[in-house]
């Protein structure tokens, strides 16, 4: 391995500024990290190392704030086969089969120009997976937007869902499943972070790795361009007001491009012919390329004359920092370096190599031969400064936080509490994304058991028949009035989902979207929520595989609510064992798994009906929620259940509704006293729309409700059957807290169904 | 059967066809490079769904201009059984093929959905597993689907029975609202004059295999292997011929 080494001097090029503290400040770097830099190369760096400093050591690429925390994750399992620190990570799941899988933000981007945002961050994302070696099967998209009663929002929420659509269409990946949250503290941040899952047999994984002295490092697809230089800087930046001086740092996408990346890539890995791959993502070449060294301990030597470029006269600084579109950079074996050719030949891809690996440890970037950058690989890379913070709970959110909520818990007549009910089916983070999903290609790949509106997705998978769930989960207004909570929520919601569904969760990815970590109560926020997120994690045995850190939420100063999203991926060996969300069969039996306790703190109740967002957000029990995931799986191995939905958001109310809607024929009606299911409750606001955790509605066929109560207890899990599914289109019934509505389901299937469309479409004005 | 599955760049339901053939069917089936001039010797010639050439002019305008269809053009002129499916449909308008185009969803969005089509015709070599007027419930996914011709052109393609499929609502009715996308007369499939070859936006190959829950779409395929077995009897002298039956 290499000795530890001082960089050589490195002549000032002609026309690059000199450095001053004023230059080193724009770049993001205090005056501590520049003096580290001076002893890190032992002497001053050069206005193109700067940049490449200033990139590396960004929030994006470096995690300054976040790595001590992250490091409290875990990591391992038997399954993990690739945990964090790779393009994505990896699990196995069986039969010499991996998943490839990752989630990342392209908020600050969607924010300056939606579709093109959404577009580049889904772009992104397939390529952190098929440079793995997988075949990406799947997109979720997580979105947060300000409430669609602004015109803002919706031209935000209009361009990402275009963009996110038109980008995996024509790649040709299906877009199967995600959350849409809407509430002003997002409204001029939102949050747009997309998960892509791929399958690889595992012998083909392929790291992003340069090994092998003397290996050629090749450039491949699209031209370097002027184009998004120091995004990475800038998504570690709040956005200004106005957001315009950005423009220049937001990319365009080319799909079609990234197809035949994909192509060209997984051609290129099947054939044994690299040693290493990564995307040029975020800060571009200098990243993929410091980044691949590093894996190996080893050096790299380019030549950005050699760069296929877009335009004339750009500068090594523009070339390494460049953020240009469909990019990746590869090492192959020597003697493969023709036939690596050939391949991308074929698929009318551009080749060049611009450089090779070497042993001496260092970053080195010549232009036309003079060595114009000269930097140690390893303290670029993994010796970026960290802090760990002091964080402090707001004032402002203790109150909130511990507001009596007294005068709402109860109704004044049944109709107000059937009005509630037709407000949260209404409220769009509620109400059916059929708008979206429908503008997303959900069945190319024909491996879609189950698409969105079910509680996780389900995919078949190339083995025998086993197929994978996946889910993402996230809530900001708990995690703003409780961080530890919205931490472990975020988790066990996306298990919950993805039991649902039958399958038992494996693993994780995480994208944790806060505000500014130097303000005390937004690092707080960060240390608290990763805290509950590794304590769920434990509890359930999910390690975290990777993820991506978004910080700098905020715009004049209003950070959006701290949301961790969660994407859990989780295994069904048989995907017969599959269970629906929703109603079945008239005459099945209607149950109540999970104990709903005095808890409507931070609901989405509160928010939609009363405009609060206030209140103890509900208990996390981490055994229990472990209990009611084995539960659910061994109830779906055991095909004792027909149906299962997870209770969230609106509580039982909005859950059961939300069963009938999606009735197997149609709306279904039910009858159902809530006042039978499990309960440590006092008022009707916690029975009818609480939302305490590890719940579930279920359902089987008649007279199965024993062996279900059975297999319940003993799983140390409380149920009780709640009532009866009705018939496609007869009424549904609920009692509760001697309060009584009734409704035909065919009337909260429209107010579900038109909530999206009504707002995007009466309401003109998708302008900017 | 052999079937000829063509790559252009930018083709993503290539795969989906190939299971549609080899797992839903148990046929054969071979991809055709874009760059090729041979096509195999296959007996059915698929242009799939995707983004060729990334779409980015109008959809299919480049990819008729691919090398292989020139092979293609020739075959399908001859006679050959010829399947364009969403961009493959774009193809064959584009390559003068079939008449009509495919522009923008009237809703100007992407969508994608189950949606109901009626066999409008079921003697064609593509619909002859299915009943007359049997409804088909089969995913669409696209952004440019809605089918237009002049009057007299619509006029003649109903006339000679090349309406084959038309989108309809739950009650089989060819209403606005079961029209997903504005295409004129609800149509969502059409053929040539010889009947020899089927364009349509839904996509068949996505509903072929059991374990998806629906094999609506299996059909399509079912019907080309009848018609491609009784070419090859009538082709062949009598006792070299081999019965070839559906699944």
């Amino acid at each position: 391995m290499m000795e530890s080494m001082t960089a050589s001097p490195v002549a000032r090029r002609t026309g690059d500024p000199e450095i001053t503290p004023h230059l080193v400040t724009e770049h993001g770097l205090t005056p501590e990290e520049y003096e580290l830099i001076l002893e890190i190369l032992g002497r001053e760096p050069t206005f193109t190392e700067l940049g490449v400093f200033s990139a590396m050591w960004s929030e994006h690429c470096g995690y300054k704030n976040s790595r001590p925390l992250l490091a409290t994750l875990p990591t391992k399992s038997d399954a993990v086969v690739q945990g964090p620190g790779e393009n994505a990570g990896v699990i196995d799941v069986g039969e010499g089969w991996g998943v490839a899988f990752k989630i990342e933000s392209h908020n600050h981007p969607s924010a300056i120009e939606p579709y093109q945002g959404a577009a580049t961050g889904s772009g992104g994302i397939l390529r952190d997976v098929f440079t793995m070696g997988a075949r990406p099967i799947a997109i979720f998209d997580s979105l947060h937007f300000g409430s669609l009663d602004s015109p803002r929002s919706r031209y935000l929420f209009d361009g990402v869902v275009r963009g996110v659509g038109d980008y995996g269409n024509c790649v040709g990946v299906p877009t199967v499943g995600g959350e849409a949250i809407f509430d002003p503290a997002y409204e001029k941040n939102p949050l747009i972070n997309v998960m892509c899952i791929g399958v690889l047999p595992l012998e083909q994984l392929i790291r992003g790795k340069a090994e092998g002295v003397g290996n050629p490092v090749m450039a491949v697809g699209a031209r370097t361009g002027r184009d998004g230089i120091h995004g990475a800087t800038f998504a570690s930046e709040e956005l200004d007001e106005e957001g315009n001086d950005s423009r220049p740092q937001v990319q365009v996408g080319d799909p079609f491009t990234e197809k035949l990346l994909l192509e060209a890539s997984l051609e290129l890995i099947e054939k044994d012919l690299l040693v290493g791959i990564q995307d040029m993502g975020a800060a571009g070449l200098t990243s993929s390329g410091t980044e691949m060294a590093a894996r190996s301990g080893a050096g790299i030597d380019i030549d950005v004359s050699l760069l296929p470029v877009r335009e004339q006269g750009m500068t090594p600084y523009e070339m390494l920092l460049s953020e240009s579109q469909e990019r990746m950079l590869l090492v192959a074996k020597p003697e493969h370096e023709e036939a690596v050719r050939e391949v991308l030949e074929r698929w009318d891809l551009q080749a060049a190599t611009i450089g090779n690996v070497t042993d001496d440890g260092m970053f080195r970037v010549r232009e036309a031969g003079e060595v114009v950058v000269e930097i140690p690989v390893i303290p670029l890379v993994d010796e970026c400064p960290t802090y760990v913070r002091e964080g402090v709970e707001a004032p402002e959110v203790l109150e909130l936080r511990t507001r009596d909520l007294g005068k709402y818990r109860d109704f004044t007549s049944n109709k107000e509490l059937l009005d509630t009910l037709k407000t949260l089916l209404d409220s769009p983070s509620i109400a059916s994304k059929r708008w979206i999903y429908e503008q997303y290609d959900t069945t190319v790949q024909t491996n879609t058991l189950e698409g969105p509106g079910s509680d996780a997705a389900v995919l078949q998978l190339p083995t025998d028949g086993r197929a994978l769930a996946v889910s993402t989960d996230g809530n900001g207004r708990f995690t703003y009035l409780n961080p530890r909570t919205g931490g472990r929520v975020a988790v066990v919601e996306a298990a919950r989902n993805v039991a649902c569904s039958g399958a038992r969760p494996i693993a994780v990815t995480n994208c944790l979207n806060f505000g500014n970590p130097l303000r005390p109560e937004v690092y707080h926020q960060l240390s608290e929520a990763v805290a509950g997120m590794g304590e769920a994690c434990r509890s359930l045995n999910t390690p975290v595989t990777g993820g991506n850190v978004s910080l700098y939420n905020e715009t004049g100063g209003e950070p959006v609510y701290p949301t961790p999203v969660i994407g859990m991926v989780g295994l069904l060996t048989n995907l017969e064992h599959r269970v629906p969300s929703s109603f079945q069969h008239a005459g099945d039996e209607i149950w109540v798994v999970g104990v709903t306790r005095e808890e409507i703190g931070a609901t989405e109740y509160l928010a939609a009906v009363h405009g609060l967002v206030a209140g103890e957000p509900p208990v996390v029990d981490l055994n229990e929620a472990k209990q009611l995931v084995d539960f659910l799986v061994t109830a779906a191995e055991n095909s004792i259940v027909r149906s299962a939905h997870d209770c969230s958001d609106g509580g039982l109310a909005v859950a059961l509704s939300e069963c009938a809607i999606g009735g197997k024929d149609g709306p279904t009606g039910f009858d159902v006293a809530l006042d039978e299911a499990p309960s440590s409750v006092v008022s009707a606001a916690a029975l009818w729309f609480g939302e305490s955790q590890s719940r579930v509605v279920l359902t089987c066929t008649d007279g199965d409700g024993s062996a279900l109560l059975q297999l319940a207890e003993k799983h140390g899990v409380r149920a009780a059957r709640v009532g009866t599914v009705g018939g496609a289109g007869e009424n549904c019934q609920i009692t509760g807290a001697s309060y009584l509505i009734q409704i035909a389901a065919d009337k909260l299937a429209t107010i579900y169904e038109s909530a999206l469309p009504r707002r995007m479409t009466e309401q003109a004005g998708l302008t900017s | 059967m052999r079937v000829g599955i063509v790559r252009f760049p930018g083709s993503n339901c290539d795969t989906d066809m190939y299971r549609a053939v080899t797992v839903g069917l148990r046929e054969e089936a071979i991809f055709l490079w874009h760059k090729s001039h041979h096509l195999e010797e296959v007996d059915v010639v698929v242009l799939p769904g995707g983004f060729s050439y990334g779409d980015y002019l109008r959809c299919g305008a480049i990819a008729r201009f691919s090398p292989i269809m020139r092979e293609v053009i020739e075959f399908a002129k001859a006679g050959g059984l010829t399947l364009g499916i969403c961009n493959g449909f774009q193809v064959l308008c584009e390559a003068r093929l079939l008449p009509g185009g495919l522009v923008r969803n009237a809703s100007l969005r992407f969508r994608c959905h189950n949606v109901g089509i009626r066999v409008e015709n079921s003697d064609t070599p593509f619909t002859r597993a299915y009943e007359q007027a049997q409804t088909l419930h089969i995913p669409i996914a696209h952004g440019e689907g809605q089918f237009v011709a002049d009057n007299e052109t619509l006029d003649e393609l109903e006339g000679e029975n090349r309406v084959v499929f038309r989108y309809v609502d739950d009650s089989n009715q060819t209403t606005l609202e079961a029209n997903p996308n504005g295409s004129a007369r609800n149509i969502a499939g059409i053929t040539n004059a010889g009947g020899n070859i089927l364009g349509m936006m839904p996509h068949p190959e996505r509903h072929s295999l059991k374990v998806l829950g629906n094999t609506d779409g299996l059909g399509v395929f079912e019907s080309l292997l009848l018609a491609v077995s009784e070419r090859k009897l009538a082709a062949k002298p009598i006792h070299e011929g081999k019965m070839v039956g559906t699944q």
